[in-house]
C-alpha cells in the first residue's frame, strides 16, 4: 500500500503494466533500472536490467542512464521504489521515465521471463558476492564465468596465476595442457605447484590446488604436447584460449588453428624482466601471425631456463592474462585487441603498442588460402622452428 | 636524439643497457647510430642485403614503422624506437 507521499509521486509519472514494458524492451532502444537493493537483483531480475538502488541513485544514474532523453523503465519489487526513483529522476533532467507498476512482483505472476540465481546456491551466491556487487559482473556475469571453458596452453610461470585467478573467480572449467612434471626449479614463480608436489605432473598439482580454492571449478587435464595431429580436437571446446605456452612452434601452433576456429587468444610471454600480453580475436583484429610473421632464429630466442626469469614479473603478467580473459567472457572493458602491452618490470614501465591487422596475413589476411576440412590439422613448416 | 630501447635479448650486446641515445633523422639512420655504437647489434636487426630482418619488429612511439615509411620514417627529437622480438616465454 503506498503512503500518501508515495501515491502523490505515483500521479505525477508515467506508469506502465508489465506488458506494456515488454513490448518496450523487445522493441529495443530503451533503459532499464531495478531500483532495489543488491540482494534483491542478485535472487532474479528482469534481463538487461542494471541495479542502482534506492540509496545510490543521485551517485550512479548516470553511468547507468547517459542519455536522459532516452526512454527509460524503472522497476523494484511491488512499484513503490521505482515510482519514488522516477519522480527522483524527472528532477535530474530525466525526460521519459516510467514505473513499472506491481514491480517484479506482477511480472512475475504474468509468467514473465526473469534472470534468475537459480544456477547460483546459497553458498556460490556468498562466494561471488563481491563480484556480483559490480555492476559490471552482477548475477548475469558471474553464471556466464560458472558457464565458460577456457584452456590454459601451459600450466608454469604465466599459467600458474592465470589458473589461480580464473579458478577464484569461479570459471566453470577450466583446461590445462601441459606435459612437464613440477621441479623444484619452478617453485620461484608457479605459485600453483608447491614443494610436496615435485615430481608430480603439472597438470595434476594444479588441478589439486584449484578443486581445493573453489570446488565449482571443473579441470580438465591435458597432460599432452599440442602438436598439429591434435591440436583441433583440444582446442574446439573451449570458448577462450589463454597462452602460456614456452616455445615458438607451439605459438604459431596454437595460432593458425584458434584462426581457423575462429577462437580468441589471450597471448602472454616472458622473459627476464619483461612481459608482453596482448588479445588476438580472430578477424576481428590481428592474429599473432600479423604481429609475428616469422619466429626469431635459435640465439634471438632465448628461453627462460637459459637466461632467468622474475617470479614476480610473471604473476603480473600471468594476472594480465586473467584479466583479459575476465573481459572476454563477460564482454566488458577493452580487451587489448589491435594493442601489444609490454611490461618491464626493472623500471616498472607498462608501454602500448598498436598491432594492426596484416593483410597479406597468410593465416587471417585476405587472400589466405581456405584450407578443405582434410587438410584442417596441418600445418607445414613447425619443424623448422627453432625451440623456445 | 631518440631514445631506443632495447629488448632483453639484445642487452647482451649493449652492455646490458635497457635503452641508449642515439642520433638520426630517420628510423634507418637511428638503427645505423644504434649498429656504429654497438656493432654486435648489426646481424640481429639487418640480414646480408641490409633490409631489417623479418622477425624484427621496429616502432616509431607507438606505430610500427612498417605501417610508416620503414626505415624512411623520419624521426624527431624525443621520439622513442622500439625494437620489438618475438618472445615465446611462458
Amino acid at each position: 500500500m503506498a503512503t500518501s507521499a508515495e501515491a502523490g509521486t505515483q500521479a505525477q509519472i508515467e506508469e506502465i503494466e508489465p506488458f506494456e514494458a515488454v513490448e518496450e524492451i523487445e522493441g529495443g532502444e530503451v533503459v532499464l533500472i531495478d531500483t532495489r537493493e543488491p540482494h534483491e537483483y542478485q535472487e532474479a531480475h528482469l534481463q538487461g536490467g542494471k541495479l542502482v538502488p534506492p540509496g545510490l541513485l543521485a551517485e550512479e544514474i548516470a553511468a547507468a542512464a547517459p542519455d536522459k532523453s532516452a526512454r527509460t523503465i524503472l522497476y523494484c519489487r511491488t512499484g513503490n521504489r521505482s515510482a519514488l526513483a522516477a519522480a527522483q529522476m524527472q528532477k535530474l533532467g530525466y525526460e521519459d521515465v516510467a514505473s513499472m507498476a506491481g514491480g517484479i512482483v506482477l511480472w512475475q505472476e504474468q509468467g514473465l521471463p526473469v534472470v534468475a540465481a537459480q544456477g547460483m546456491t546459497a553458498e556460490q551466491r556468498e562466494r561471488y558476492s563481491r563480484h556480483t556487487l559490480l555492476p559490471e559482473v552482477g548475477v548475469d556475469g558471474q553464471l556466464k564465468l560458472l558457464e565458460a571453458k577456457v584452456l590454459l596452453v601451459g600450466a608454469g610461470g604465466l599459467g600458474a596465476p592465470t589458473a589461480l585467478y580464473l579458478a577464484a573467480a569461479g570459471v566453470g572449467t577450466i583446461g590445462l595442457v601441459d606435459d612437464d612434471v613440477v621441479d623444484a626449479s619452478n617453485l620461484q614463480r608457479q605459485v600453483i605447484h608447491s614443494t610436496e608436489r615435485i615430481g608430480m605432473p603439472k597438470t595434476r598439482s594444479a588441478r589439486l590446488t584449484i578443486e581445493a580454492l573453489n570446488p565449482d571449478v571443473e579441470v580438465v587435464e591435458h597432460r599432452m604436447r599440442l602438436d598439429a595431429s591434435n591440436i583441433l580436437e583440444t582446442i574446439e571446446g573451449y570458448d577462450v584460449i589463454v597462452d602460456g605456452a614456452d616455445n615458438f612452434p607451439t605459438r604459431y601452433l596454437l595460432n593458425d588453428a584458434s584462426v581457423r576456429l575462429r577462437k580468441p587468444v589471450v597471448s602472454a610471454s616472458i622473459l627476464s624482466f619483461d612481459g608482453q600480453i596482448s588479445t588476438f580475436v580472430p578477424f576481428e583484429g590481428p592474429c599473432y601471425r600479423c604481429l609475428y610473421p616469422t619466429p626469431p632464429p635459435a640465439e634471438l630466442a632465448p628461453s627462460c631456463s637459459a637466461n632467468g626469469v622474475l617470479g614476480v614479473m610473471a604473476g603480473t603478467m600471468g594476472t594480465l592474462q586473467a584479466n583479459e580473459v575476465f573481459k572476454l567472457v563477460l564482454g566488458v572493458g577493452e580487451p587489448l585487441i589491435g594493442r601489444l602491452l609490454l611490461y618491464e618490470a626493472l623500471s616498472t614501465r607498462f608501454t602500448e603498442l598498436k598491432v594492426r591487422r596484416d593483410p597479406e596475413c597468410p593465416i587471417c589476411g585476405e587472400s589466405a588460402p581456405e584450407i578443405a576440412e582434410s587438410e584442417l590439422g596441418r600445418f607445414p613448416d613447425y619443424e623448422l622452428f627453432c625451440s623456445g | 636524439m631518440a631514445t631506443v630501447r632495447i629488448p632483453p635479448v639484445l642487452r647482451a650486446q649493449t652492455g646490458g643497457q635497457p635503452e641508449v641515445d642515439a642520433l638520426g633523422s630517420s628510423v634507418g639512420e637511428v638503427l645505423r647510430g644504434l649498429i656504429a655504437e654497438h656493432p654486435k647489434t648489426e646481424d640481429q636487426l639487418f640480414d646480408s642485403e641490409g633490409d631489417l630482418n623479418r622477425y624484427v619488429n621496429i616502432y616509431l612511439n607507438d606505430e610500427d614503422v612498417r605501417v610508416l615509411d620503414g626505415l624512411d620514417t623520419s624521426v624527431g627529437d624525443g621520439d622513442t624506437i622500439v625494437i620489438l622480438p618475438a618472445m615465446a616465454g611462458g
